[in-house]
């Protein structure tokens, strides 16, 4: 009896007595659902660090939004996702007609954007905006806020259903995919727009810094646990409610900041699943073990 | 007879350099040809341009009604991300494209096909492994079950039996001769000029130009083959614009 008690009392309260730690749970597992998917085709596709830079290029969007009017959700959404499609789609004109690469032209933009952001956040803003717009808050999700991620999550499983066939192929073989259909660019495209929207998402729980970490981290864990795509995202997806829940009682429980707490969860997991993971972990390459008959 | 393809003046290239320059001629329907020619000779240039991924620089492909997703495909060691996580019956079960497009539904008698398709390239038992697992030779004989499902009019073969076994080139040129014997069209780039002295009704020697064009007896004598190797010049950066 008494151990139930402390079950309940260490993993059940927090959510059960604090509204803002239920909030904040319902936002990181809205953001894990729509984030897996999209962090595991990135991670297929090669375009791991993509994330990562376009996390960093709506920043300039969200500030100018700042700007104008504050703290605003609706401002600084719109900024995000126009700066996102702006960056996406210069760094993808700069590689086709230059003969810099994709990655070293994001790698250009997203600098840029960077410190753009940041400059301008603080011209107008304190040290606090700097830090919300940075690290996000989590714990302080308003039902408007909620809505916004839990739609844009909605949104890009429909997208994702819907433009899956061309997705996995232009993944594993592009050319037969471009002899059989002109699916591919839009799909691209689409995709290119679940990235930033995802990506905006986050960024009102987590910040430009970490959002894209509820997207990557969990998708790079599931890779060392399946070895087929639908598996691989079932996973990650888990892993990324997982990070949220076990995150933020890290946080309550040892007074640590809950967006970096749920990031180090992720990141936690994805150490131990390198570390022991099925498919290709560490520990199953060093443990010999006798072959097999066939 | 009919032609399945028609090239009409038809010049294909690269930044205006031509790869294939001034080809006439016509494929029957139901053709077995080979397209042979040293390396560089526009081979894959030429069937880039039958597929419809790469526009002509001047005149012009009749396809014969065909649609470029009518014609199968197989290019030159496959782009294919061998990493990516997917099964060999998913990659073989991409062949019903046509049939499904986007949002088809594969149901009994797809699937009944997809196993047909992997049992006659002899992988029956390796529907759910990983492709990053497969040989060379397993890997072609995947496309070429995957070539099988796309039940093309017209199937294009690029290099399709250069570095693999020779037991798999043999079961998989069994599966061409079937393609004949249903009177589609088969067009291949092949390096093996015996294979194609043996096997291939048709040939059409390439170097940039046609060299020759018809039976395997006429076309493959020495002399052609020595004027081949010798036409295959390099690109003339400073080249004049061609006045044909």
């Amino acid at each position: 009896m008494a151990d139930r008690t402390m079950i309940y009392s260490s993993l059940i309260a927090p959510f059960a007595e604090f509204e803002f730690m239920r909030r904040a749970l319902v936002g990181s597992f809205a953001l894990a659902l729509g984030g897996g998917p999209v962090g595991v085709f990135l991670m297929l596709r090669r375009m791991s660090l993509m994330g990562d830079a376009m996390s960093h290029a709506i920043l300039p969007g969200a500030a100018i939004g700042f700007l104008v009017s504050g703290l605003s959700l609706f401002a600084m959404t719109a900024g995000g996702l126009i700066a996102g499609f702006v960056v996406a789609v210069l760094a993808g004109l700069v590689a086709r007609t230059t003969e810099l690469k994709e990655d070293a032209s994001l790698a250009a933009f997203f600098l840029l954007s960077l410190a753009i952001g940041v400059t301008i956040v603080s011209m107008r803003g304190t040290n606090i905006d700097l830090l919300h717009v940075l690290f996000g808050s989590v714990l302080a999700l308003d039902n408007p806020t909620l809505i916004l991620i839990a739609g844009i999550t909605s949104l890009s499983l429909v997208i994702l259903a819907l433009i899956w066939r061309p997705l996995v192929l232009e993944c594993v073989d592009p050319n037969f995919l471009r002899s059989v259909s002109r699916a591919g660019a839009p799909a691209h495209i689409a995709f290119l727009a679940l990235v930033v929207m995802n990506l905006v998402g986050g960024f009102h729980a987590l910040g430009t810094l970490l959002a894209v970490g509820l997207m990557m981290l969990p998708a790079a864990a599931a890779r060392f646990w399946a070895r087929d795509i639908s598996a691989m995202i079932a996973i990650a997806v888990a892993l990324g409610i997982v990070s949220g829940f076990a995150g933020l009682l890290l946080s309550f429980h040892a007074g640590l900041p809950a967006g970096p707490a749920v990031i180090l969860t992720a990141g936690v997991l994805y150490v131990g699943s390198l570390a022991f993971g099925s498919v290709g972990g560490l520990a199953r390459r060093l443990v010999r073990r006798r072959h097999l008959e066939a | 007879m009919t032609a399945q393809l028609r090239f009409q003046n038809l010049t294909l290239g690269y930044d205006r350099h031509p790869a294939v320059h001034h080809l006439d001629g016509s494929v029957p329907r139901g053709a077995l040809m080979a397209v042979v020619g040293p390396n560089g000779a526009g081979k894959s240039t030429l069937f880039k341009g039958i597929v419809g991924m790469l526009a002509p620089l001047a005149g012009g492909i009749d396809r014969g009604g065909l649609k470029t997703r009518d014609i199968a495909y197989l290019p030159q060691a496959a782009e294919l991300d061998r990493g990516f996580p997917i099964n060999v019956y998913d990659l073989v079960a991409m062949g019903l494209w046509r049939r499904t497009g986007l949002f088809g539904g594969v149901g009994a008698k797809e699937r009944e096909r997809v196993h047909a398709a992997i049992a006659a390239v002899g992988l029956t038992g390796f529907e759910a492994r990983p492709i990053g697992s497969l040989s060379g030779g397993q890997m072609q004989r995947v496309l070429f079950a995957r070539l099988l499902l796309q039940d093309a009019r017209l199937i294009v073969l690029d290099e399709p039996f250069t570095a693999i076994d020779s037991k798999t080139a043999a079961d998989l040129f069994d599966l061409v001769r079937r393609w004949h014997a249903e009177e589609r069209t088969v067009v291949a780039a092949l390096h093996d000029i015996e294979l194609v002295r043996a096997n291939f009704p048709d040939v059409l020697l390439l170097a940039r130009e046609p060299v020759a064009w018809g039976t395997a007896a006429e076309v493959l004598t020495a002399d052609n083959l020595t004027k081949a190797r010798r036409m295959c010049e390099a690109f003339d950066e400073a080249a004049a614009e061609c006045a044909a």
